[in-house]
């Protein structure tokens, strides 16, 4: 199978490539990157002029529901759905039911995964049995069947010993440990950001020291192991702060920003939406400020979604009662252009490295590359193309996000994945 | 004919305006008088059906209601419910589009959850009135302490309000805030720093850390219950404690000007965030609230009706629009 993407805006962060160029993509590997590439006869030919080439992007962060929730999101509609936004690969939360800490559990989101036919996915086992924080998960099994990660997120890792243990224990397989940063206590029955708005309309607020005193403890932790601590979804300036300062003494720490924390303050939850209900919480707009300065300078590696899908029901409810969690797969791209891009604070070719090849490099994934030999996952999308986010044409089974409505620029045209069409817009 | 002066619910005072408060406010006043006949009754929401609804224990809000409910001719049916936290969301949609389909006209609904009364609105074509929903507003309270405090003071316009307590956890305290700052009345609020909400400065309210300093400044306090689970959950040490320190007790008032008012939204605790001295005494005003209460209930369920304000006069005597 042969196919060239012909004359697109080639950007390839991994090797600081940004030119007009053409693609060979032959036999699922990237064969050639040149002006002067042309097809082999009886090739595919694309026409890229107007739109950018780069590879495929890469989510740390998902929830893909299945096993347990499959009304809400399966592997399949979850891959699908990356694909759309033009993921080519994604990391699955082991926060199923029952929940991802063995390997014949990982074995079965790799087999899902397999018939699946979307972006790829990378199960990430749990820290401990069963999430619930007193014993290690059988980490060696786990990676052997597939594991790229560990993580118990939807829950903080609690207690410092356990994490520690992780940490140390999870060097063995040189693989990170991505921590959901939340003091519990301080946390406890929260629902929103604390602050003017929660005091409003008189909901319990998540205030940001619970996020950053865990922030704080993972950074002395890694300082102690070595180990590698990845701390998912970022909210709060003070956390921006620790890393920063953190990385600066040179601890083995890497983060992860979400579209939702860089776009929305938690003035999103007036007229109690539960669409704008997530953990970690809308924050205000200093926060949101902090967020987009450290995906500019670094402090904070890679943007992921935390695309957490819940079905139509379950947002029906009362603030309190409703579940945390948006979607974000589909809307990524769009907000990261026309949030970061747009303004003028990312280039997009820095865009396009917190999105893949910067994650792809954190959790020793394939892919965030066009480098010759590489498998050919490719995303191919319209950078200037504006479109208006409407739910209901979702690939992913549900329907929960904020930004209904919303017009955004950067429309996904083509995902390949090891060469192979695992997306293709249709034609407006 | 002037549109009618609220939309279709009453679901708190930060989205009324000025106008539409002391409208409400004015309306009561006609009603006030019905309570005093030895027929209690007027025709004006004759052939209307309401629904009180309340999913939380309440004594005094839902009887109000249903004093002001009955004296103006309304039928009524009240459903108490105690629901578990994980069935709660679907009972509350479910129960939405069960009365909309008994075609009722008005729901008063307690909730637990900050927000319901909204929730409920948004889903059913009735009106609704919130009586009161989690920690976020309780619009009927605050509005009958509105209006006792105009009776008293005749004016609510630069008058030094304070609310003392639980601010946190306190729906009243949210609506008084609203209320009161909307009518230009200067307010504080005063209670242990554990129990006053992050940002509550920025509503526009000052902060007193020392009753005592509370109480020389104001003209009216409005001394909040002190749910007795608070200091389960580690909030103060102990309603001893509590009573030492934040307590309107007859001591300090002893020592404060004649004139304070001490308003109460009851029910109160005894011995803890008032004294019974204080409770009992000239200086309270806490059953003319209890009596304001049900004038201002009946002005929301006329209003909300349809009814118009100039007309009260008119429906107060008896006759219909």
């Amino acid at each position: 199978m042969t196919l060239l993407l012909r004359g697109g805006r080639v950007i390839d962060p991994s090797r600081d490539l940004d030119q007009t160029s053409n693609l060979l993509v032959v036999d699922g590997k990237i064969e050639a990157i040149g002006l002067d590439v042309e097809v082999p006869l009886g090739g595919e030919v694309f026409d890229a002029a107007g739109l950018v080439v780069a590879p495929g992007l890469v989510d740390v962060h998902t929830h893909l529901r299945e096993p347990g929730a499959e009304s809400a999101e399966t592997v399949a509609t979850g891959a699908a759905a990356a694909a759309a936004g033009g993921f080519t690969g994604i990391c699955a939360m082991p926060n199923t039911d029952p929940v991802t800490d063995n390997q014949a559990a990982v074995g079965f989101i790799v087999k899902q995964a397999a018939a699946a036919g979307g972006a790829r996915v990378y199960p990430i086992g749990a820290v401990s049995l069963g999430q619930r924080g007193d014993h290690l998960a059988e980490f060696g099994e786990m990676v052997g069947a597939g594991a790229v990660a560990l993580s118990d997120d939807g829950h903080p890792v609690v207690s410092a010993h356990l994490m520690r243990t992780a940490l140390e224990y999870a060097q063995t397989f040189g693989i990170p440990v991505a921590d959901h940063c939340e003091e519990p206590t301080l946390a406890s029955g929260g629902v929103m950001h604390e602050g003017v708005v929660s005091t409003r309309l008189g909901l319990k607020g998540i205030p940001a020291a619970a996020e950053e005193i865990m922030v704080a403890r993972d950074i002395i932790l890694a300082q102690l192991t070595g180990g590698h601590v990845h701390l998912c979804h970022m909210s709060t300036r003070g956390s921006v702060d620790l890393i920063r300062r953190a990385k600066e003494q040179g601890v083995n720490v890497s983060a992860e920003a979400c579209p939702h924390h860089f776009t929305l303050t938690h003035d999103a939850c007036d007229g109690y939406d539960t669409n704008a209900k997530m953990n970690p919480p809308l924050r205000e707009a200093a926060d949101v400020e902090a967020i987009r300065e450290g995906l500019r300078d670094g402090t904070i590696d890679a943007i992921a979604t935390d695309h957490a899908p819940h079905d139509y029901r379950a947002k029906q409810r009362e603030f309190d009662d409703a579940p945390f969690g948006i979607i974000g797969l589909e809307t990524a791209l769009g907000l990261g252009i026309s949030e970061l891009v747009e303004p003028g604070l990312l280039t997009l070719p820095l865009l396009i490295a917190r999105m893949s090849s910067v994650p792809a490099k954190l959790f020793h994934l394939p892919g965030g590359t066009l480098a010759r030999g590489a498998p050919a996952d490719v995303v191919v999308f319209d950078p200037a193309g504006v479109w208006t986010v409407d739910a209901a044409s979702f690939r992913s089974k549900s329907r929960n996000t904020p930004f209904a409505g919303r017009a955004l620029r950067g429309r996904v045209v083509r995902t390949l994945v090891g060469g192979r069409t695992v997306f293709e817009a249709p034609v407006t | 004919m002037m549109p009618p002066p609220l939309g279709k619910d009453l679901l708190g005072l930060e989205h009324l305006t000025a106008e539409q408060i002391v409208h409400l406010l004015d309306t009561a006043e006609p009603f006030k008088e019905v309570s005093e006949r030895a027929i209690k009754k007027v025709p004006t929401l004759r052939g209307k059906t309401i629904v009180n609804l309340f999913f939380e224990s309440s004594t005094r809000t839902r009887i109000s209601f249903e004093f002001a409910e009955k004296r103006l001719s309304a039928d009524t049916v009240n459903v108490t419910t105690t629901v578990s936290s994980v069935q709660k969301g679907e009972n509350l949609v479910d129960t939405a589009r069960n009365l909309e389909a008994m075609r009722i006209d008005m729901v008063v609904i307690r909730h637990p959850s900050s927000g319901a009364a909204q929730f409920l609105a948004e889903r059913i074509n009735s009106n609704v009135i919130n009586a009161g929903d989690g920690t976020h507003e309780h619009p009927t309270q605050a509005l009958l302490d509105l209006l006792t405090i105009r009776d008293k003071l005749g004016r609510i316009d630069g008058v030094k309000v304070c609310i003392c307590g639980d601010i946190l956890h306190s729906r009243v305290a949210r609506s008084n805030i609203w209320g009161l700052t909307k009518l230009g009345a200067e307010v504080a609020v005063c209670g242990p720093r554990s129990l006053l909400p992050r940002g509550i400065e920025d509503l526009g309210v000052t902060v007193f850390r020392r009753i005592e300093q509370a109480m020389e400044w104001a003209d009216v306090l409005n001394v909040l219950r002190l749910q007795l689970e608070r200091m389960d959950a580690g909030f103060i040490p102990s309603l001893r404690e509590y009573n030492r320190v934040f307590g309107v007790t007859e001591g300090r008032m002893a020592a404060a000007a004649p004139e304070l008012l001490v308003l109460h939204p009851g029910p109160m605790n005894r011995g803890v965030e008032i004294d019974s001295p204080v409770a009992d005494g000239p200086q309270s005003v806490i059953l003319h609230q209890v009596t304001n209460g049900v004038a201002v209930r009946m002005a929301v369920l006329y209003l909300l009706a349809g009814g118009r304000p100039e007309l009260a006069e008119q429906a107060k005597a008896g006759g219909t629009e």
